[in-house]
């Protein structure tokens, strides 16, 4: 894999997100209370709301339209509500937080 | 045969087991030279702490004495601090002469950090790290003032054992918690209040500014926010270094400390290293553990056998008495992780496992330590604990479980914590009524009058019937706010008021949540209970606030915002009228909409463009319209004496004063209101939450109205004759609502629930208690009556911008 630098972690609210824009889309990048850090798809699967506004709690994120709450970990919708959102592989060295070129640049997501 | 010449530089913990392994192992095989800094030989360092208590005495926490060394022929060059080595020439020099050897040993330790702060070279500027350190702080006892800086294990055993002999001890911490590196938030906040027990003043997220001496003696630590802790000692416990120095003059390998394989072998030939002076593939070390495994290996090598050194996962215990936390392996960061979380308020017990597949990898625990080993052990041994998972967080020897009870919060309430706040009735008041023979609510209300008024409080008191009466007393269900949590939102609401509780961790902790911080249902409620029962103590949270509330706009359906500036009671002038065109055609507005509340509606801006539209809004003299928060959104006014024929008052002063002092409360929902200026009504006050209808004699004050999926007139509350007077009830009955209503009930549901004729008590007839409510209600405003747009502008712009733009990369 190789990684791209996408900036610092606390350029992100604790239990907050921030968006990247790539090739496939807008990319909602989640810090949580233990500075877990997560990329995922910032698309609702419901209805396009933007996830990187909702709230943050444990490992899961609330869609700020119509409350489908997601598992940052699987991208999976929870309860009774069906649907998922891409994960993308992110790590944090340091303080620096690093996306996977690859998977979000639009010759391997097609 | 010749002994083989082993030279040792410095006498602690590492070096100090590597000769035991070496001696024990080979008694006669080698020529040991031991040099030392301090004027003695290796003591246990990390039992200073006790020593410090007063629990022990330096005599017992000697780990090797006189004797000692000369039984094993070692000899001993202590209070000399090396200050050359030739590793060409292998001749090591100290203050009393050279020495050859044929194999160095490094174990130098570390040195504290001091941070470079004006003043930190004043006398009573101190570290923790030696015997001369410890007796300093010995010398303390009660008058005196200590100030420790760093919130980390070092900093907490020096605070708490000076508190133990009376200091006066404050411990200035950078964080938001305390030991941040080893605990969660959750065990940080249990720690802090232990130790606030014990009487140490602790002072989250402070930063220090500069130390103030006199007559070159520390005086005070003065923090960049202006306060100055007065302190006859200052201890600065905020992290060691390796101490690399000489290493490095003699030529070694280092980075942040002396670089050693796993051989424990430096970049020089026959030159070693232990202890916390090496850094061992990247990672440097802090604790004994490893250091000892380094010894071992280290000593086997110097005997020819076959060693290599491997870093395992650490555990971190406190020397404290009665503070009991244990913290191992890695719970914070990684993806694929789960919690489990078990609370027991009454215990003061938090303890939390965190699992990945189906192994432990790290876990928490704070009150109750007793499996803090097993666990431990299971994390070492990446024990597969998928069998267990169900009852692992009881430990080993509960496989039936303990459920975590949802009225051991209740059961651990003092007997002189109010559970009825409009009556004033204790929980111990309560507990007597029930031992006398009143065994259900009714008898209680009879007997106590709690829960006799407003009625909010039922809850509790039947809480308290429950943990006093056992099974003798049947629960009513009750709604409990979600999932999170057993407590329904009254329950809730007094408990923060009466424990009391002043941050999210304590609500989480004390009431016993089952998640680690909530869910997008439980916390915006808390973060609006607190910030309202707590405005100095507690600070509003924006990441448990709903989007609109933190980004100040309305999201819309296609993730743009609407933006409605602020005019006051309905009044704008052409000047803001220009401003508003402007911005519109600046950012490309698609719609500009007047709304029902006589703002103006400025629909589809886009999120990154928030800060500069109100950037602009703000030069033209407007703020926050709030329309997008549940607090004040308008004062809709009618033209009053201003210019209509009817108009009794100055319907569209008041309006506008009201809208000025209201305007930035959070309020459990929405807050609409209206003026108008006779009963002719044009603002459409009377569908208002609070309406004001003036009138020859005065101003009539109405509440609970609505215009929505219900639609309700508002109940007339009370006519007063003055505008002061009209402005004190509306502020009154307004904090009245924040106080006691539940999150997301709106006046009238409120009021359905507390009753008109109890608003009248409190609000009408009881003048002094409606000077108190209008007091706190202002009080508040001291914080919350500012506009959030010009403080994003300022301070967070940057944020609503996205993090970075990869779509310009080129594709490779
Ligand atoms: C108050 C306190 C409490 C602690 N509590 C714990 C705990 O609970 N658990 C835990 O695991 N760890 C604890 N630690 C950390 C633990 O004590 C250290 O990890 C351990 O002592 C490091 O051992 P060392 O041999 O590397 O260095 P040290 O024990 O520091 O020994 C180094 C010695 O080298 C000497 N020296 C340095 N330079 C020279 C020179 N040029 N010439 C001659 N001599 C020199 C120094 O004077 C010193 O005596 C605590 C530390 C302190 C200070
Ligand atoms: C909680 C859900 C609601 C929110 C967030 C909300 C917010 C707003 C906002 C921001 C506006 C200004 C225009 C806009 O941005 O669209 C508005 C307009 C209005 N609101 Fe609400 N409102 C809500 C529900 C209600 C309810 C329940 C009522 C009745 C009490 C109400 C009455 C009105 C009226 C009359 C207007 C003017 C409409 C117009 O001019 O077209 N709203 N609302
Ligand atoms: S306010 Fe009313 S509920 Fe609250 S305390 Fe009163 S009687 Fe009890
Ligand atoms: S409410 Fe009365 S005073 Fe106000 S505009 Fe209407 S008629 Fe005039
Ligand atoms: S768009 Fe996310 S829940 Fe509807």
């Amino acid at each position: 894999m190789s990684w791209i630098d996408i900036g610092d972690i606390n350029d992100i609210p604790l239990r907050g997100a921030r968006i990247v824009k790539t090739q496939v889309g807008c990319i909602a990048v989640f810090r949580t209370a233990p500075d877990e850090v997560f990329a995922v798809s910032d698309t609702c699967p419901h209805k396009q709301g933007p996830l990187s506004e909702g709230i943050v709690h444990g490992q899961s994120v609330t869609c700020p339209l119509h409350n489908w709450v997601f598992d940052l970990n699987t991208g999976q919708a929870q309860g009774a509500d069906e649907g998922s959102i891409p994960t993308y592989p992110v790590r944090v060295e340091g303080a620096r937080i690093l996306l996977d070129a690859e998977s979000v640049s639009r010759r391997t997501a097609a | 045969m010749t002994k083989q010449k082993i030279v040792v530089i410095g006498a602690g913990m590492a070096s100090g087991r590597v000769l035991e392994n070496l001696t024990d192992a080979a008694p006669d095989q080698f020529d040991i030279t031991l040099f030392n800094a301090e004027p003695r030989g290796n003591y246990n360092r990390i039992m200073l702490s006790p020593v410090l208590a007063g629990d022990q005495t330096y005599e017992d926490i000697v780990t090797h004495d006189d004797a000692w060394y000369a039984d094993r022929g070692i000899t001993c060059r202590f209070g000399e601090k090396v200050t050359n080595i030739d590793t060409a020439a292998k001749i090591v020099t100290g203050p009393n002469g050279d020495v050859a050897y044929d194999k160095l040993i490094f174990g130098t330790g570390s040195e504290p950090f001091i941070i470079p702060l004006p003043g930190h070279d004043l006398d009573g500027v101190i570290a923790y790290r030696d015997l001369e350190d410890t007796e300093r702080m010995m010398s303390m006892g009660e008058g005196n003032k200590v100030v420790v800086i760093g919130g980390g294990l070092l900093g907490l055993e020096a605070a708490a054992g000076m508190a133990a002999r009376g200091v006066e001890v404050t411990v200035v911490h950078i964080m938001g918690h305390l030991m941040e590196r080893q605990l969660d938030e959750a065990a940080g906040y249990l720690l802090r209040k232990s130790l606030e027990g014990k009487g140490i003043d602790i002072k989250l997220q402070a930063n220090s500014k500069e130390i103030v001496g006199e007559d070159g003696k520390v005086k005070a630590l003065m923090l960049d926010d202006g306060t100055e802790l007065p302190c006859d000692l200052l201890v600065m416990a905020v992290g060691i270094r390796p101490s690399i120095a000489l290493g490095k003059e003699a030529g070694l390998a280092v980075g942040r400390g002396i670089h050693v394989d796993d051989q424990m072998l430096t970049s020089v030939e026959d030159v070693y290293a232990v202890g916390e002076c090496v850094e061992h593939d990247g990672a440097v070390f802090g604790l004994v553990a490893p250091l000892y495994d380094q010894a071992k290996v280290l000593a086997q090598t110097l005997l020819g056998e076959e060693a290599a050194f491997v870093q395992k996962t650490l555990s971190t215990k406190l020397k404290v008495t009665g503070c009991d936390l244990f913290s191992a392996g890695d719970f914070a960061e990684g993806e694929g992780r789960e919690d489990i979380v078990f609370r027991d308020p009454s215990r003061g017990v938090y303890k939390r496992l965190v699992i990945e597949g189906n192994k432990l990898v790290g876990a928490v625990m704070y009150g109750d330590v007793a499996d803090g080993n097993w666990f431990f052990q299971l994390i070492k041994d990446e024990t597969d604990i998928d069998e267990m998972r169900e009852m692992l967080i009881f430990g080993p020897a509960y496989q039936g479980g303990e459920a975590s009870d949802p009225l051991s919060a209740v059961a651990a309430l003092p007997p002189e914590a109010e559970i009825c706040g409009c009556n004033g009735i204790c929980k111990g008041t309560i507990v007597d009524a029930i031992a006398g023979g009143a065994t259900d609510l009714a008898a209680i209300k009879a007997t106590t009058k709690a829960s006799a008024s407003c009625g909010t409080c039922t809850g509790l008191v039947e809480q308290v019937l429950q943990v006093t009466l056992g099974d003798e007393f049947e629960m009513p269900a009750a709604a409990s706010i979600c999932g999170c949590t057993d407590h329904t939102h009254e329950d809730v609401r007094r408990l923060i008021k009466s424990m009391p509780l002043q941050s999210q961790e304590a609500v989480w902790q004390e009431l016993g949540w089952k998640s680690r911080n909530g869910c997008h249902v439980c916390r915006p409620a808390i973060n609006y209970y607190l910030l309202s029962d707590w405005p100095i103590e507690y600070q509003d949270d924006p990441q448990s606030r709903f989007v609109n509330e933190r980004k100040h706009a309305n999201i819309q359906k296609d993730g743009t915002y609407s933006v409605v500036p602020r005019m006051w009671g309905g009044i704008t002038t052409p000047s803001e009228l220009r401003a508003i065109a402007d911005a519109a055609d600046k950012y490309d507005v698609p719609t500009v909409k007047v709304t029902g509340g006589q703002r103006i509606d400025l629909l589809g801006v886009k999120g990154e463009d928030l800060p500069n539209i109100w950037d602009d809004l703000n030069k033209a003299g407007m703020v926050s319209g709030y329309a997008y928060s549940k607090g004040l959104r308008t004062v809709k006014t009618c033209v009053g004496t201003d210019h209509c024929r009817f108009g009794t008052q100055d319907s569209t002063g008041l309006g506008i004063k009201l809208e000025k002092i209201l305007h930035g409360a959070w309020t459990p929902h929405k807050l609409k209101l209206g003026v108008s200026g006779c009963p002719r009504n044009c603002a459409e006050a009377t569908c208002k939450d609070i309406g004001i209808v003036c009138v020859d004699s005065g101003y009539q004050i109405s509440i609970g109205g609505a215009a929505g999926m219900d639609v309700k007139e508002t109940e007339l509350m009370c006519s007063v004759p003055t505008e002061e007077d009209a402005m004190e009830v509306v502020l009154a009955v307004t904090q009245l609502y924040r106080e006691g209503a539940k999150y997301l009930d709106r006046i009238y549901k409120w009021l359905g629930k507390v009753g008109m004729d109890w608003v009248k008590e409190q609000v009408v007839d009881d003048l002094e208690n409606r000077k108190a409510l209008a007091a706190r209600f202002e009080l508040s405003q001291t914080i919350y009556n500012h506009d959030p747009w010009a403080d994003h502008v300022k301070a967070k712009a940057d944020k609503y911008a996205p993090m970075a733009d990869l779509t310009l990369e080129a594709a490779e």
